[in-house]
């Protein structure tokens, strides 16, 4: 069986840009950087990534695939949207970000332990299991990602926030059991579903 | 003229507080006893109606003839006191004097002794004026002569006819149209400036063959350009090898561009088959006529990159250094004929700085959008042929890189075609002259490439500036060129796109029209466009230096046959720097002469030694240097109460005379304010400070003659904005004057 990647691989053989501007969220805006570089001057996080949004846009442009669908920059985005307000062509830069990082992440090609990543992907299964993000449960996963011994350590070093959460009644140590959900979780993970299958087809993913 | 009897007379005004610091009775004595004037009045307020209809009922009823206004500044209150009937002295004491010199009463006597010097050179200025009479001719032709047929051209002879002016179009090839007739498609000249354009070329030729007022002459060029604005006689020579005679009144020169050749860049491809330059494009495109585009041998192009700058903005001095500007926008059009007939062709532009001037940036989102792939890279190889492949280094990735191609597009730079550069006209005509066979077959084919021929006696093109472009003052004056009467439009000014072409062909055109209308006025051209004087020299007294006929920055002098200095009036700009090159003082005009600043020089009361008061002269440039030292007054800036200004018309129309004169008569020292020369020069009689810097970088030694030191005399650059940095820089040369001691010419004046 193919995978997701080989398939898009296939079907956009050289031309990463049309693949970008077609599966992509706000693909199509890549195009029209004129490469300035004032994203890459305005961004919190210049000095920790790799890759600018500038190169990024570059890369793409000269049909990096690789490079760019398993570079870790666009996971380093904090959505502070200093450049897509700096954007003097108003690309929406953030958005194309995080559209790459999704888009990575569905083909398989996404760096493996990304700490962004991993907490992305803990916050969207705890919304989509419950309807809504179960802290508790959340902070815990959070906690225990890398085995039991160094979760008790996250535990142990983290309690004094925690007992201070739950003494100003921002944490239901209760949580744990079961904790609340939204009224229609199956409604909701129908509608997920749906949303996602109607995406995928959208995208060529499914 | 002068009437049989002068009368002179002298106003004093009051007013903006002026009576309330200066001693105006001690003015009056002044005018009166060392000024001589018949006629000295004061008012409270000698501006406003009642006080110049004081000055008008002198004119009219009491017979004056020369007034000398001692109230503000020159540049102040210019319509109240322009009286045409009578000459006109301005004794500066407002912006000069009162608004400058610090407050308060221990600065009284300084304060009330530079007014008096400037009454008292108001008064001695005005007795050497002359009411200029102007040198209106009985007939002037108002005929504009266009030459060169292209865009800028034939926009240019549209504009002129559209104002109501004869024009004559002269166009070296056979038909209309120049450059525009190779093309495709221009860039977009209005909104949404999405999409290319048809150039209009045809449309337009046809307009200007039909218009009744435009005379076309095809196959034809300028074999003589004799004569002045207003009169300039031109011999255009046709195809026949008939000679046809044309009085025109200004000349529009639009004599374009020749694209650089291509094949002077082997390194990226150029001569090698399926790589172009951007005219070799349009050639394919028209051939195309909207269909797919084909490579010279045939082949469907499925990919095509365009490498900019190329042989253009280099620094190794092989190839042109400038950018042309236009190729950016002209790459982005060109890639969208292939994105517009089929959007999957590969289209790639690979460029260092994208230059897209004006709506551009609109054009350039709309090839983005297209799907046009811009790449910022420097390219280092093109290799042609059945294949073509471009190696470049990505400027944002750091790599390099090679992307194949079916065609390659250089974008080549434009190269002006402006006539004979005069330096080396000069130097070939004289090697010529002296016998030189070589110089003399270059003479014959520097008289081939020469646009206008010229007979005038500084050569026969306009001066170029840089990289064989036609001068211009680009910040101030665009179209004007070295030459009175003659404007500059379109690529061979400076390089340009079409639209711009078009707009700098009106422009120069209406410059044009404002030539040949104020010809006939029997005025100068701008920026003296009110003055009726013009240059005469006293012919007995004349040497035949030829300093004036070289130095004229307008070459509106000749020579007769006796080999004297032949003034063409209406090519002069009235800045004097004939007067100053002089150097037996035999130039000058009615207005302004080496008397009427002499006089002033010497009217200075200048101080003993042991008054510890020095004296320094300034001679100002009256279009930047004087306005700044009035802004220094309107700014309330203090300065040294020591200096004595006299504005100029340029400093190249300072005589050193001037300079010898007040250091012997025991004038501590000069400064000299004039504009910025050089390459980037702001004079507004382009050559005039940077002749004053020259002659005067020779004074040293006459100074030292006259035992003394060099640093008495300075030079400065000044801006019209420098208020504050003139006001410096005065404190500063007083307080280094005050250093060196007192000038050892004091008390042999």
């Amino acid at each position: 069986m193919t995978t997701a990647n080989e398939t898009a691989v296939a079907k956009y053989r050289n031309n990463f840009l049309k693949e970008v501007e077609a599966t992509v969220e706000e693909g199509h805006w890549v195009k029209m950087c004129m490469q300035c570089g004032v994203c890459a001057g305005s961004c919190p996080f210049g000095p920790h990534w790799e890759h600018s949004p500038q190169k990024i846009f570059m890369m793409i442009r000269a049909g990096k695939r690789e490079e760019v669908l398993k570079s870790d920059s666009m996971w380093m985005c904090t959505s502070c949207y200093n450049c897509m307000v700096r954007c003097p062509r108003e690309l929406p830069i953030t958005h194309i970000m995080h559209g790459l990082a999704n888009y990575a992440y569905r083909l398989g090609l996404s760096p493996k332990g990304q700490p962004n990543q991993v907490i992305a992907k803990l916050f969207w299964e705890s919304a989509l299991k419950y309807g809504r993000v179960n802290e508790l449960k959340f902070s815990l996963a959070m906690y225990f990602r890398d085995g039991f011994v160094q979760g008790v350590k996250n535990a142990l070093a983290m309690q004094g926030v925690g007992l201070g959460l739950v003494k100003a009644g921002r944490l239901n140590p209760m949580e744990i059991i079961s904790g609340h959900t939204c009224k229609d979780t199956s409604g909701i993970h129908k509608m997920i579903a749906k949303a996602r299958e109607i995406e995928d087809r959208r995208r060529g993913l499914a | 003229m002068n009437a049989p009897a002068n009368k002179f007379a002298a106003y004093i005004c009051s007013g903006c507080g002026l009576g309330d610091v200066l001693k105006i009775a001690g003015l009056e004595k002044v005018a009166k006893t060392e000024g001589k004037m018949a006629v000295i009045k004061t008012h409270p307020f000698l501006c406003n109606a009642e006080g110049v209809k004081m000055i008008q009922d002198d004119i009219a009823n009491d017979g004056v003839t020369h007034l000398c206004i001692a109230a503000c500044s020159r540049r102040a209150k210019a319509e109240a006191f322009t009286f045409p009937t009578v000459a006109v002295a301005r004794a500066n004491l407002r912006e000069g004097v009162t608004w400058i010199v610090a407050e308060g009463a221990d600065h009284d006597e300084v304060r009330q002794e530079m007014a008096e010097d400037y009454v008292r050179m108001g008064c001695a200025e005005v007795k050497k004026l002359i009411l200029p009479g102007g040198n209106k001719k009985e007939s002037s032709s108002k005929k504009i002569l266009v030459v060169g047929g292209g865009m800028s051209g034939m926009t240019a002879a549209q504009a002129a006819a559209d104002a109501g002016y004869e024009v004559v179009l002269v166009e070296k090839t056979g038909a209309l149209g120049g450059f525009a007739n190779q093309m495709w498609k221009r860039m977009p000249f209005n909104a949404p400036h999405a999409d290319a354009q048809p150039t209009g070329a045809t449309e337009l030729a046809a307009q200007v063959s039909a218009n009744p007022k435009i005379k076309v002459y095809l196959n034809s060029t300028v074999a003589e350009t004799a004569g002045a604005p207003g009169r300039f006689a031109i011999k255009i020579a046709q195809e026949s090898g008939s000679i046809s005679e044309e009085l025109c009144g200004a000349i529009v020169q639009a004599s374009g561009f020749s694209t650089y050749d291509i094949t002077k860049l082997p390194e990226l491809g150029g001569g090698q088959p399926n790589v172009v330059d951007q005219a070799g494009l349009e050639a394919l495109a028209k051939a195309a006529n909207g269909g797919p585009i084909k490579r010279a041998d045939g082949k469907e192009v499925k990919s095509v990159v365009f490498v900019q700058c190329a042989g253009q903005r280099d620094d190794s001095g092989t190839h042109l250094p400038y950018c042309s500007g236009h190729c950016c926008g002209t790459s982005i059009k060109q890639a969208t004929y292939f994105k517009d007939q089929n959007p999957d062709i590969d289209t790639a532009i690979i460029f260092d700085d994208l230059r897209v001037p004006g709506m551009g940036e609109d054009f350039y989102r709309s090839a983005q959008t297209k799907g046009v792939t811009f790449t910022k890279g420097k390219t280092s190889k093109v290799t042609g042929g059945e294949s073509c492949s471009v190696t470049f280094k990505d400027l944002i990735l750091d790599e390099e890189n090679t992307i194949p191609a079916d065609l390659v597009v250089l974008a080549t730079g434009q190269v002006p075609n402006a006539g004979v550069e005069l330096d080396d006209w000069t130097a070939t005509v004289a090697a010529a002259d002296n016998g030189d066979e070589a110089a003399k077959e270059k003479k014959t084919a520097l008289q081939k490439i020469s646009v206008l021929n010229m007979n005038y006696r500084q050569g026969p093109d306009i001066p170029q500036l840089k990289y064989g472009f036609a001068d211009s003052h680009f910040i101030c004056f665009p179209y004007e060129t070295r030459r009175t009467g003659i404007y500059a439009a379109g690529p061979m000014r400076r390089p340009m796109d079409m639209h711009q072409a078009t707009e700098d062909a009106v422009g120069a055109t209406m410059k044009a029209i404002q030539a040949a209308e104020n010809a006939a006025l029997g005025r100068a051209a701008h920026p003296r466009a009110w003055d009726l004087s013009f240059p005469t020299a006293r012919l007995e007294g004349c040497t035949q230096c030829k300093r004036c006929t070289v130095e004229c920055p307008f070459g509106a002098i000749d020579e007769d046959e006796r080999r004297f200095p032949l003034f063409n009036e209406e090519r002069c700009r009235r800045c004097g720097t004939c007067m100053g090159a002089c150097p037996v003082r035999v130039i000058s005009f009615e207005n302004y002469s080496c008397d009427t600043v002499g006089m002033q020089v010497k009217a200075v009361n200048v101080p003993d030694e042991d008054e510890e008061k020095p004296r320094i002269l300034i001679l100002a440039c009256e279009n930047d240097a004087y306005p700044a030292l009035d802004m220094a007054g309107m700014q309330r800036l203090t300065y040294s109460a020591f200096v004595r200004v006299i504005p100029v018309r340029c400093l190249g129309s300072v005589n050193t005379i001037w300079i010898t004169d007040a250091l012997g008569a025991g004038y501590d020292g000069v400064m000299m304010m004039g504009c910025q020369k050089g390459e980037n020069y702001q004079c507004h009689f382009v050559k005039g400070s940077e002749m004053a810097y020259y002659r005067l970088s020779k004074i040293g030694d006459t100074l030292k003659g006259m035992g003394l030191e060099p640093e008495r005399m300075q030079t400065y650059e000044i801006a019209i904005t420098d208020g504050a940095r003139v006001a410096g820089l005065i404190n500063e040369y007083v307080a280094q004057l005050v250093e060196m001691g007192p000038s050892p010419m004091k008390g042999f004046g």
